[in-house]
């Protein structure tokens, strides 16, 4: 087991603890950082597994556009001002 | 249909769905296997064809160029869906509207929370935000980056001014429509530069322009100019879509 084997156990466990904490997490506004979380976790596996491009878009989609989209929804449901 | 049949339904479904998902993951390549020819062949030639020094960009804005045309769509349709569906809403007026039944409450403006903290951050994060979202879009083909991640970049500045500043510079801007014209320009640009392959006498979407020497940043012909275009539709496209949820029902769209 090298060091590059562990850091992607590491990072897939991770991962998998990530998901399930964002289905866990019921609050609408909570879910949003548990998920942007989430995606910093996913991008980090995704460049660890050697794909920075697709790391960096995992970031920006992850942090910027999926809040975006949630807030506006929940701003329209006037769920939250 | 009580909640036990749907119990009953869902856990036949779910065992035909793992038996499939078992069999299918049993012919499934090693991790970290990579069998196609595909990869290889491009590190291999990608760089002396294009002289681009990001592979993955020269695959997203040149190899498969037409790809890219069509997600950039696929976001342009959905922004303008959105403008649609959410366009000015009816004022609460006499009843027998063309037979509304539904009574349209007066929403309130949408105004964020404003925080000193947030204001003072903003101050900061919002020329950082340009300056790295500029920065990732014109290098896309050197490092790491594109036109993609650095639109949503661009985007997430102005999302910031609207978060610290309130909606008043994002209303200014959106009327002044320049957030369509940019969206068009980015959309229509990216078609006639595929189009000036055709008229070349070439395939669609071929690289015409100067490939130059590969490093540095006016290089690889087309693959720069259409990061630039893909960068500016999406941010444009971002911030739209950010200007019609924020927007009071009432007002009227453009």
């Amino acid at each position: 087991m090298s060091v590059t084997d562990l850091l992607l156990a590491a990072l897939f466990a991770l991962v998998a603890l990530g998901g399930t904490a964002v289905v866990l997490t019921r609050d609408p506004r909570r879910q949003l950082l548990v998920a942007g979380l989430f995606g910093l976790l996913l991008a980090a596996l995704f460049h660890a597994l050697g794909a920075p491009d697709v790391a960096l878009s995992e970031i920006v989609v992850g942090t910027v556009v999926i809040p975006l989209l949630v807030v506006a929804t929940l701003i329209k449901l006037e769920k939250m001002k | 249909m009580n909640a036990r049949t749907r119990r009953i339904v869902f856990v036949g479904a779910a065992a035909v769905l793992l038996a499939l998902f078992v069999r299918g993951f049993g012919g499934l390549a090693l991790f970290g296997a990579y069998p196609g020819p595909y990869g290889d062949v491009l590190n291999a030639v990608a760089v002396n064809e294009r002289h681009a020094l990001n592979v993955a960009t020269a695959v997203i804005f040149d190899y498969r160029g037409f790809d890219t045309l069509g997600e950039e769509f696929i976001l342009f349709t959905c922004v303008t869906g959105v403008v649609l569906l959410l366009r000015r809403e009816p004022a609460p007026g006499p009843r027998g509207n063309k037979g509304r039944s539904r009574q349209p409450r007066r929403l309130p403006a949408v105004v964020p929370q404003v925080t000193e903290a947030l204001q003072l951050f903003a101050r900061g994060a919002i020329g950082l935000l340009l300056v790295t979202g500029a920065y990732v879009i014109a290098t896309g083909h050197l490092g790491v980056g594109g036109g993609f991640q650095g639109g949503i970049i661009l985007a997430s500045a102005w999302l910031l001014a609207w978060l610290a500043h309130g909606p008043d510079l994002l209303d200014r801007i959106a009327r002044s429509g320049a957030l369509e014209w940019l969206e068009a320009i980015g959309a229509g640009g990216f078609v006639l530069t595929g189009a000036v392959g055709v008229v070349a006498g070439r395939a669609f979407l071929t690289n015409v322009l100067p490939l130059g020497t590969a490093g540095e940043l006016f290089s690889a012909g087309t693959i720069l100019w259409l990061s630039v275009l893909v960068g500016l539709e999406v941010c444009a496209g971002v911030v739209l879509l950010l200007r019609e949820f924020a927007r009071p029902p009432g007002t009227p769209g453009e």
